[in-house]
């Protein structure tokens, strides 16, 4: 797809080598004169081959307290930081983190931080939609979140043939605001259901309990014999299709794809390291689909949500999250998948970083999405480092602020994909896959 | 209470509801022991179907999907559809057989599988008006009502949350409007004017949310809203100027917040009064005095019976609703090189809408009354554009809502329909059924995989059809799916019932799930199954298997 003696990718990479557009601070503009001069809408959607492969996308949904995981503020004394004023530090350089994150601390060199991550909505849906599409809601049209514009770029469209669909959510869908928008229905992710922890993984549709392979055959034949409609009326469209999609499921059940999906093959030691919870569980499930050649995967992780309570929840939270995220990073790494594989890791956004201890908080954290942390790391992003700041308390971005879009617009470079590139809108319109930012735009202080 | 409504708000009563009466307390006395005995009768018929000249003898009849019945009497629809299959040289389909049109006339009148003893009951009458009744019957259902209000919640955007942001209260005092308006079947031109011109608290007037649930509040943003929804235009294919125009009539509304969450106020901005200059979309100019609302003055326009826009869009729609393709194709971009199949047939439906003081139901009756509608799916044209001009019936897959229903219905389960946005949690009773849901945002993985609307733009096109390998997993192989054959109670009353009777049995899941009888060759098929290798003859688990094929064959997961 890709033809790197095109003039046109030439003169793009170029440009967003030497730095010369972002510098400029208009780096949108310029590229879509280039893409115009080029005059061919097909070419500027990808550009120099990315060093990343694969994505996995830890979406802490309900949004996770930023002063409690990855940006702790033990100065800002107990009205902000609670009962966690330890930090642990990391082996990177400078970088602590909430002292309950101890394993994940070690791993800190695979990982960076952004603690200037910002949009200012406070709001579940439109804050979500933010994050998964790098824009705001509104414009009459509904975008695609990151991981179908991957599919689409990366999945069936750029000849993938894997066992399993390119795009996969572990195990519960992420809902509207954060799905395939314009793009369609080939792009939307398939949601496994089931529980990783359980065994057997009943993933939805592919494995079945007390089927047999005999009887799943034997009752196939029968339905293709009782297929009657189909026989009289052969030649329509729809039902060629129907086939079609009919074969792709049978290869999926029938097939070695369920083979990947059973979480037994690996070893009891490994699996206890990630943790004997789902989401641990569904982090070495990330690990073997991404080993199984899927572009995309999102763990769906809940539960962050935390205006009650909050400190009981991130006891039990925290550690579960560090157990795995850590294991996840060691793993890959160890396997010589992490170089080719982004990690990353958020909410929608960050807790407000005044603690609400009156009733009926009782030690509870709204909505906050001034300032918030998200990680990276993999896919040649490079580890240990924290990008931009907060202020003492958390409250506002101190230093170099990074909108959605820039996060975005990171990774989607890493993966090869034009940021500036253009998707369909089935309008008959191109629009663009990320805005032009307000801030310093993408993240190449790590990249 | 069904019936009295129907003759209350029906202006083209025929005294049909009586019969309804009878129809109804008949089908609903009937038994399971009726059934069986019925069935059997029948099946001998079956077998005895010799193809009468009725039709060319070209092909051998295709059973069960045709009828060698005379087709009802042609109607002025079909004099007009058949006219322009004669040019084009498309031999019309065959008649469907009855098992096809009670299903067919279930699924796309009132959105809900027919019952067995419904089932049993139609397609052993003998009363050669069964068809009509059944089409008046159903139209007086609630399902009726409930499945309407769906498809006008779809055009009308009806959700509470992104990306128009109704929000519950507003979702819910629009989709109650919108339902009384379905229920009490108010004349269409009421109705669009009534959503076109309201003022007030979104609350409390709840049909202005017609203009909350735009994505956006600029003039044109609404003009394009209007268009589509009324016109069945899309402005996109306008001049930039024609918009600008034509969003003159929407520059003077306006839109306040009150101290209630979430409560909107749309009203006429009074700051604005001086005359308005503004052109219709006929290009003809207008002076709307200071002080006078815009929007009542596009409504004038729009609903007199002499502007095509109006009563052509609807009539399209409601063509399309029913026969699954437009006679404008889609049937919400209506634009000059996008060409009329049938010019003469749409002119009729709008002169019978604008004749029947714009009842929507009259519209429904003639077309579901006609042969054009009552022809079977198998095509005996090879014409590419066959189905462009209504050859045959033309397929498509259950609404996601209705097949949820129809699957929730055999296996007597229930969705739990919530929305986690905004906080508090929505939950839906679990007793409603999906046709019956309000709002386009309550959450639902089901919905998602096949194809409800987004209800983001009011297109037609946004209920996606399309098959999907993710469909097919969840049909074939899922926990729900299983779980929905392993606890069906109709699957467990037809094996307390057939014990020892195994083709009973398969005639029986066959009318449960596919509404008919099993041909004869299916019949052998099915208790070859049984007695396959492996098997204990006839055991639980094949008849589940059966259950699961035929959930799974395309006659069920499609309207055809």
């Amino acid at each position: 797809m890709n033809d790197p003696d095109h003039p046109v990718n030439l003169s793009r990479r170029h440009v967003l080598k030497t730095g010369a557009a972002a510098a400029l601070g208009i780096p949108f503009l310029n590229s879509v004169n280039f893409s115009h001069a080029a005059g061919d809408e097909s070419r500027s959607n990808t550009f120099t081959p990315g060093q990343a492969k694969a994505v996995i996308e830890i979406w802490m949904w309900g949004g996770p307290s930023h002063l409690d995981t990855f940006d702790p503020k033990p100065g800002a004394g107990p009205d902000y930081c609670g009962p966690y004023n330890e930090v642990v530090k990391t082996v990177a350089d400078g970088m602590v983190i909430n002292s309950k994150l101890p394993l994940m601390a070690k791993q800190a060199d695979k990982f960076s931080l952004i603690r200037s991550m910002t949009h200012g909505v406070n709001a579940h849906e439109t804050a979500s939609y933010l994050m998964q599409t790098g824009r705001s809601p509104g414009d009459g049209q509904v975008y695609p979140c990151i991981g179908s514009v991957v599919s689409k770029f990366k999945g069936y469209d750029a000849g993938y043939k894997g066992l399993l669909p390119p795009y996969i959510v572990l195990t519960q869908p992420h809902g509207r605001f954060s799905e395939e928008g314009f793009l369609g229905p080939k792009y939307k992710p398939f949601a496994t259901g089931g529980d990783p922890s359980r065994n057997p993984f009943t993933v939805q549709g592919v494995i079945a309990q007390g089927i047999t392979d005999a009887r799943q055959q034997s009752r196939r034949d029968l339905l293709h014999s009782l297929d009657t409609l189909g026989k009289a009326n052969t030649n329509t469209r729809d039902f060629k299709k129907l086939d079609e999609c009919e074969e792709k499921a049978y290869s999926m059940i029938l097939g070695d794809a369920r083979k990947v999906f059973d979480l037994s093959s690996e070893p009891a030691a490994l699996r206890d390291k990630y943790g004997r919870n789902s989401f641990g569980q569904s982090c070495l499930m990330a690990r073997k689909l991404v080993e199984n050649g899927v572009k995309y995967i999102t763990l769906n992780y809940k539960g962050w949500d935390t205006h009650k309570m909050h400190f009981n929840l991130m006891n039990q939270k925290l550690p579960q999250m560090d157990q795995a995220i850590a294991t996840l990073f060691e793993d890959l790494a160890g396997r010589g998948l992490l170089d080719s594989t982004i990690v990353w890791c958020s909410g929608e956004f960050g807790r407000t970083p005044k603690v609400l201890w009156n009733e009926p908080w009782k030690g509870g954290r709204g909505h906050f999405g001034a300032c918030f942390s998200s990680l990276v790391g993999g896919g040649g992003f490079v580890g240990g480092h924290v990008v931009g700041a907060s202020d003492e308390k958390g409250m506002e971005v101190a230093d170099r602020p990074v909108y959605p879009q820039d996060f975005l617009g990171s990774i989607y470079e890493k993966l090869g994909i034009n940021p500036e590139g253009t998707l369909p809108n089935g309008r008959g319109e191109h629009v663009p896959i990320t805005i032009p930012t307000q801030g310093k735009g993408r993240l190449k202080e790590i990249m | 209470m069904i019936i009295s409504d129907s003759l209350g708000f029906c202006r083209q009563s025929t005294g049909l509801p009586v019969v309804t009466v009878i129809l109804t307390l008949a089908l609903g006395s009937l038994g399971a022991e009726t059934i069986e005995k019925k069935t059997e009768k029948n099946d001998g018929q079956a077998k005895a179907v010799v193809a009468k000249p009725q039709v060319p003898p070209a092909a051998p009849l295709v059973v069960p999907y045709e009828s060698d019945q005379a087709p009802v009497p042609a109607t002025r629809i079909d004099q007009l559809v058949q006219s322009v299959l004669k040019k084009q040289g498309i031999t019309p389909a065959r008649t469907c057989s009855d098992e096809v049109f009670i299903r067919r006339v279930f699924l796309d009148v009132i959105g809900t599988l027919p019952k067995q003893r419904e089932v049993v009951y139609f397609i052993n009458s003998n009363d050669p008006g069964k068809r009509a009744k059944l089409i008046d019957v159903l139209m007086a259902r609630d399902e009726f009502t409930d499945y309407w209000t769906l498809k006008w919640c779809d055009l009308l955007r009806v959700k509470s949350e992104f990306p128009v942001n109704l929000w519950p209260n507003g979702v819910q005092a629009y989709h109650r409007w919108i339902r009384d308006a379905v229920k009490e079947n108010r004349p269409y031109d009421v109705f669009a004017r009534q959503l076109l011109t309201s003022s007030g608290s979104n609350f409390r007037e709840p049909a202005v949310n017609f203009y909350r649930a735009v994505q956006g509040t600029d003039p044109e943003a609404i003009g394009e809203m209007v268009a589509l929804t009324f016109m069945g235009v899309r402005t996109e294919h306008w001049s930039e100027n024609t918009r600008k125009e034509f969003g003159t009539f929407f520059s003077r509304v306006a839109y306040k917040k009150t101290v209630e969450w979430k409560e909107e106020i749309v009203y006429l901005d009074p700051e604005a009064n001086t005359p308005l200059n503004a052109v219709f979309p006929d290009r003809k100019k207008i002076t709307i005095p200071a002080g006078d609302d815009p929007r009542v003055a596009f409504a004038d326009w729009l609903i007199t019976p002499e502007n095509p826009w109006f009563t052509q869009s609807i009539s399209n729609r409601v063509w399309y609703w029913l026969m699954g393709r437009g006679i404008i194709h889609e049937p919400d971009d209506v634009r000059p090189n996008n060409p009329v199949s049938n010019p003469g047939l749409l002119t009729y439906l709008q002169g019978e809408l604008v004749k029947s003081n714009y009842d929507l139901k009259h519209l429904f009756r003639l077309i579901l009354n006609s042969q054009t509608y009552q022809q079977s799916c198998i095509p005996r044209s090879k014409h590419p554009y066959a189905a462009a001009y209504f050859g045959h019936y033309h397929m498509r897959r259950l609404d996601a809502e209705v097949l949820v229903d129809a699957l929730n219905g055999f296996g007597n389960t229930t969705e739990k329909y919530w929305s986690p946005i905004p906080e508090p949690f929505t939950f839906i009773p679990e007793d409603k059924r999906t046709i019956t849901l309000s709002d386009g945002s309550i959450t639902s993985q089901f919905l998602e995989m096949f194809g409800r609307p987004s209800r983001d733009k009011g297109y037609e096109s946004e209920r996606e059809t399309n098959p999907t390998e993710f469909q097919r997993l969840y049909m074939l192989n899922s926990t729900e799916i299983h779980a929905r054959i392993y606890k069906s109670p109709v699957l467990k009353q037809i094996l307390a019932q057939t014990r020892n009777d195994k083709p009973a049995t398969v005639r029986m899941v066959y009318l449960s799930i596919l509404s008919r009888r099993p041909t004869p060759q299916e019949a052998a098929v099915a208790l070859k199954y049984f007695n396959g290798p492996g098997k204990k003859s006839g055991s639980t688990g094949a008849v589940y298997d059966l259950a699961w094929a035929l959930l799974n064959t395309k006659e069920f997961l499609y309207k055809h």
